[in-house]
């Protein structure tokens, strides 16, 4: 049989068309959609442990690569995908109320599909070492976001969302087709090995050219990975969407992104003049990300709006790592930094659901006297945002130290004065929640919050995983090897 | 194992019972009392003729970057863990349970407990950091939820502060770790003395230009200023010590107990450890003459705002602020008898704050106001509470026969012998010694003058009927006044346990 039948997105694709064809002879009970999904999405993550990767022949050469960085991140999609799910599972009472109910559990179906078709596509993304590669996954993967985004149809927050999203994804898209065209055209090539191989050897003259295209596949990429100045629509998306979805961009979408982004510079970074060139703009940027993120959450007083903004500041972070790429410890610092802040942000965006469904809103005000009416989601927040604000012990402040450690080794000493000044400022905000749930005392009439065992269950493995990697992060950076 | 690993988890797995809702306070003195037995006995197994460090056990976690969970303990680090237990122990006994969530709030003061243990217990310079910071949290909530004041406002300070201190810390000690030749990069403190003694240590260091003309400055230089100043800003270094008096101020008794007695000290006792050992004088005299100014602040001005306090709490917290100036001082001598005072002064400290502040919490109780001007008297109907107080304003003061007066004394003349000889006069450490012996005239005016205020003169109706000591706090600052007498009468007990960690750098 062609291994191409084998590879984890084909898998991923045919369980997404299986649900598909579920869906439609479910009538009553969509939770079972949401278990096959979770499931068979489990099953694909401990395949992934047990076989060796191979790039399957059928794939032309230079199309397809499967390097550690890849396996790793198409495992953290996985398990993304699964988390999404899982919180799906739980926001599917709030969904309801804003989809038109001509039949019970209508467009709950889509709801735990289209996750996994995103899954495949970002999947094919962290593989991706070609132009044609990276865009067609790149479709795959934002189309799904339009139609998840929007999904609460009768929420007007929703579909401003999914119109912003819409709008600006395409623009975007633009870009970045403008920019694959001027590349090609300059190299002759559309694969990454390819490019690489024919750069040094093209006259200097088209250094201007070449940094033009770039700059324009950077600006569809900072518009992925919510960059400074490509991230207005982030606060607004964020807000509107439906929580799970919310979490899924602001995790996978943006770690697929910094995987790309890592690959398209790559080959442009071994052209010694260009090099410089392209780290200042990525340091200029890392810089407004850092300062814009962390100063607008200052003020927020929603904590979904909040967590976006947050978003702003990792992605600020990160690009931190991605301007010291030359440092030895770098793309791993960057993985690792993502794996945590896939444990942080769900952990965050779950308990967010829960009181959600509890309150009826997801302000911050919303988490007064949590930690009397519901011990144990006070303690998954009090967890997250912790290892948000990088305190010891949490896998947030392993991310930071790995980063900066790569900042200065490679001398970008003032983003780490900047970094330092910014992570301040991140205490402050982050703490705010921690006051509301702790410090406040609950509403008069609040009762006590229900959890159920599956989400008990959640947020003591989310919690685990943040102290445990946060202690060892040898298992992490292990794989990454 | 280690023992020093149940040093960390007693606290740890007390402040986990008290929030599984068994009685608190029970368990939080019980918890207090095994690490404090546990404690005595280690100072009983430890072997004082050896040098290094003992009871040491060790657990790989990133090989790749050389950081392991080392624990191990030499003499100064077992005297701070001896402090750390002592008043640990004195602060749940002191504490009252209060009507909200006593089980929170005893699992919090165990959580400062066992950060400040976990630090002074690690030799890994990445382990010791992160402990440190486990109190972030505890301290929020305690001043937050139970403090008094403006606990708002003290509350975030005193985090953001910290935070921001501790990050400056961490970027000084990747730039320490850096500094190490590839491949033999660890963040264990031995290697980094063994490795520094041999020179190995900023081989390859590169310098900057300064914007604007104003020079170049060296790798090695930007590590040691980020270091210095990392953990100026967590002892309340002057300009950055606003945090200190305003946190205390409104922080339960207990708290400010285990912050401003054990916590605190992490940061001098982490000049002990990292640079001290590691950097050559010559680069750390290039920057005394600015930290002497600095220090100064701290005598200086800050004892001056200290008299112009008209509360006891706050007057509490800016001394333990000014005092901070001697230990710097001592810590800048850099000569072994500095450096033995500045040891020895962090325990006595410790101990005098600790006993002042659980004093002071024992007064809020019973006046509900630690006004200067409306209390008088109180010696009367509260003899033996006037009587202990009396001894430990004595203490704090640095009055012969405690141990803050030996340790003052020591860092004086480590001070006034370090440096190099001036051409003419004095050298700037000579003149730093002799404003620092004002200090002394400093902490007797406010001390003295608060005590005549709250305990002398006459009583006013209202305070007529206040109860005595109750005989557990009487018991607590009692053996922390004893423990001060004895280090103060035969100083060269700890001196001798202390020396040696410091001797061998």
């Amino acid at each position: 049989m062609n291994a191409f039948f084998l590879t984890p997105e084909f898998l991923v694709v045919c369980l997404g068309i299986f649900l598909l064809m579920l869906d439609a002879f479910t009538t009553t009970n969509k939770h079972y959609l949401g278990w096959a999904a979770m499931i068979g999405l489990a099953v694909l993550l401990g395949y992934s442990f047990l076989t060796p990767a191979v790039v399957p022949e059928a794939m032309p050469r230079g199309f397809y690569l499967l390097d550690p960085t890849a396996i790793f991140f198409k495992r953290f999609i996985l398990l993304a995908t699964i988390l999404t799910i899982a919180l799906a599972m739980d926001f599917v009472p709030i969904y309801e109320k804003f989809i038109p109910s001509s039949r019970p559990g209508a467009g709950v179906g889509e709801f735990f599909t289209l996750p996994v078709f995103a899954c495949a596509g970002m999947m094919w993304m962290v593989s991706a070492a070609d132009f044609i590669m990276i865009f067609v996954s790149l479709e795959l993967v934002t189309i799904c976001f339009y139609i998840l985004v929007a999904s609460m149809r009768k929420n007007l927050g929703s579909l401003e969302a999914g119109v912003k999203y819409l709008i600006l994804g395409a623009l975007s898209t633009g870009f970045l087709v403008y920019g694959i065209t001027w590349i090609t055209g300059l190299t002759g090539h559309t694969s990454l090995a390819g490019i690489t191989h024919v750069l040094p050897m093209l006259p200097v003259g088209y250094q201007v050219a070449l940094m033009f295209g770039l700059g324009l596949v950077l600006v569809a990429l900072g518009f992925k990975v919510a960059a400074v100045p490509f991230q207005f629509w982030v606060p607004d998306v964020y807000q509107g969407a439906p929580t799970p979805v919310t979490a899924f961009v602001s995790v996978a979408s943006k770690a697929a992104g910094f995987v790309v982004l890592l690959r398209v510079i790559e080959p442009f970074l071994t052209v010694p003049a260009l090099e410089a060139k392209i780290l200042l703009v990525i340091t200029i940027m890392a810089a407004g990300t850092m300062i814009y993120g962390n100063l607008a959450a200052l003020p927020q007083v929603n904590l979904k709006r909040l967590l976006a903004y947050s978003s702003i500041a990792h992605a600020g972070y990160l690009l931190i790592g991605v301007a010291s790429v030359q440092a030895e410890n770098a793309g791993a610092a960057i993985a690792f930094y993502l794996a945590g802040y896939l444990f942080m942000t769900f952990l965050a965006f779950l308990v967010l659901i829960h009181v959600e469904r509890a309150t009826g809103g997801d302000d911050i005000s919303d988490f007064n006297g949590l930690a009397s009416r519901s011990p144990i989601l006070a303690g998954g927040m009090l967890v997250a945002m912790l290892s948000l604000a990088g305190l010891p012990f949490t896998v947030g402040f392993l991310g930071k130290f790995l980063i900066f450690a790569a900042a200065m080794a490679s001398y970008n000493y003032g983003l780490v004065i900047l970094g330092l000044l910014t992570v301040a400022c991140g205490f402050y905000y982050y703490f705010k929640v921690i006051r509301a749930m702790f410090w406040q005392s609950a509403p008069a009439e609040a009762a006590a919050i229900e959890v159920s065992l599956m989400t008990r269950i959640l947020i003591l493995l989310l919690s685990a995983a943040i102290f445990f990697f946060g202690i060892f992060p040898q298992p992490i950076l292990e794989m990454l090897r | 194992m280690s023992p020093l690993l149940y040093l960390i988890l007693l606290p740890l797995v007390g402040a986990a019972l008290a929030i599984l809702g068994l009685p608190a306070r029970r368990v939080a003195i019980a918890a207090a009392a095994a690490n404090f037995l546990l404690s005595v006995g280690l100072v009983f197994s430890f072997d004082f003729t050896a040098t290094g460090y003992q009871f040491v056990s060790s657990c790989s976690v990133m090989p790749t970057l050389g950081i392991a969970f080392t624990l191990g303990a030499d003499g100064l680090s077992l005297a701070m863990l001896v402090l750390s237990t002592v008043v640990t122990l004195a602060a749940v006994c002191v504490a009252r349970p209060p009507k909200n969530h006593p089980a929170w709030f005893f699992a919090s003061l165990l959580f400062i407990s066992a950060g400040a243990l976990g630090a002074f217990a690690s030799v890994d310079a990445f382990f010791f950091y992160m402990f440190h910071e486990l109190a972030l949290v505890p301290t929020f909530l305690l001043i937050g939820i139970w403090g008094s004041g403006d606990r708002q406002t003290a509350a975030w300070k005193v985090t953001i502060y910290l935070a921001f201190g501790s990050f400056v810390l961490l970027i000084g000690l990747i730039g320490l770790w850096l500094a190490m030749p590839v491949g033999e990069r660890s963040f264990d403190m031995r290697v980094i003395a063994d490795q520094a003694r041999q020179g190995a240590l900023f081989l390859n260091d590169t310098s900057m230009a300064l914007p604007f003309g104003w020079g170049t400055i060296h790798g090695v230089q930007v590590t040691y200023l980020l270091l210095f100043l990392g953990f100026g800003i967590l002892v309340s270094l002057f300009p950055f010590h606003t945090w200190a008096p305003q946190a205390y101020a409104s922080a339960p008794a207990p708290a400010a107990m285990l912050h401003a007695g054990v916590l605190k000290k992490f940061g001098l006792y982490g000049i002990l450890r990292l640079i001290t050992p590691v950097f050559p004088p010559e680069i750390a005299s290039q920057f005394n003459t600015l930290l002497l100014v600095l220090l100064v602040g701290n005598l200086l001005y800050v004892g001056f705002v200290t008299i112009a306090q008209r509360k006891l709490d706050l007057m509490l917290g800016y001394s333990s602020v000014m005092h901070m100036g001697y230990i710097f001082l001592g810590l800048l001598a850099w000569n072994p008898i500095g450096l033995s005072g500045a040891a020895l002064m962090l325990i006595a400290h410790g101990l005098s704050i600790a006993a002042l502040f659980a004093l002071c919490g024992e007064l809020r109780e019973r006046t509900g106001t630690l006004d200067l001007a409306d209390l008088g008297g109180l010696a009367k109907p509260m003899p033996i509470f006037g009587l202990l107080f009396g001894f430990a304003t004595m203490a704090s003061i640095g009055l012969p026969g405690f141990a803050n007066f030996a340790g003052e004394l020591m860092i004086f003349f480590g001070a006034f012998s370090a440096g190099l000889p001036a051409k003419t006069g004095f050298n700037n450490f000579q003149i730093t010694t002799v404003i620092a012996l004002w200090g002394v005239v400093i902490s007797a005016i406010y001390m003295l003058r608060a005590y005549r205020q709250i305990f002398m003169g006459p009583v006013a109706e209202c305070w007529q009927n206040l109860a005595d000591l109750t005989t557990v706090p009487r018991l607590c600052v009692i053996a922390l006044i004893i423990l001060l007498l004895i280090a103060g009468f035969y100083p060269q007990l700890l001196i001798n346990t202390i020396a040696p960690a410091l001797i061998r750098l």
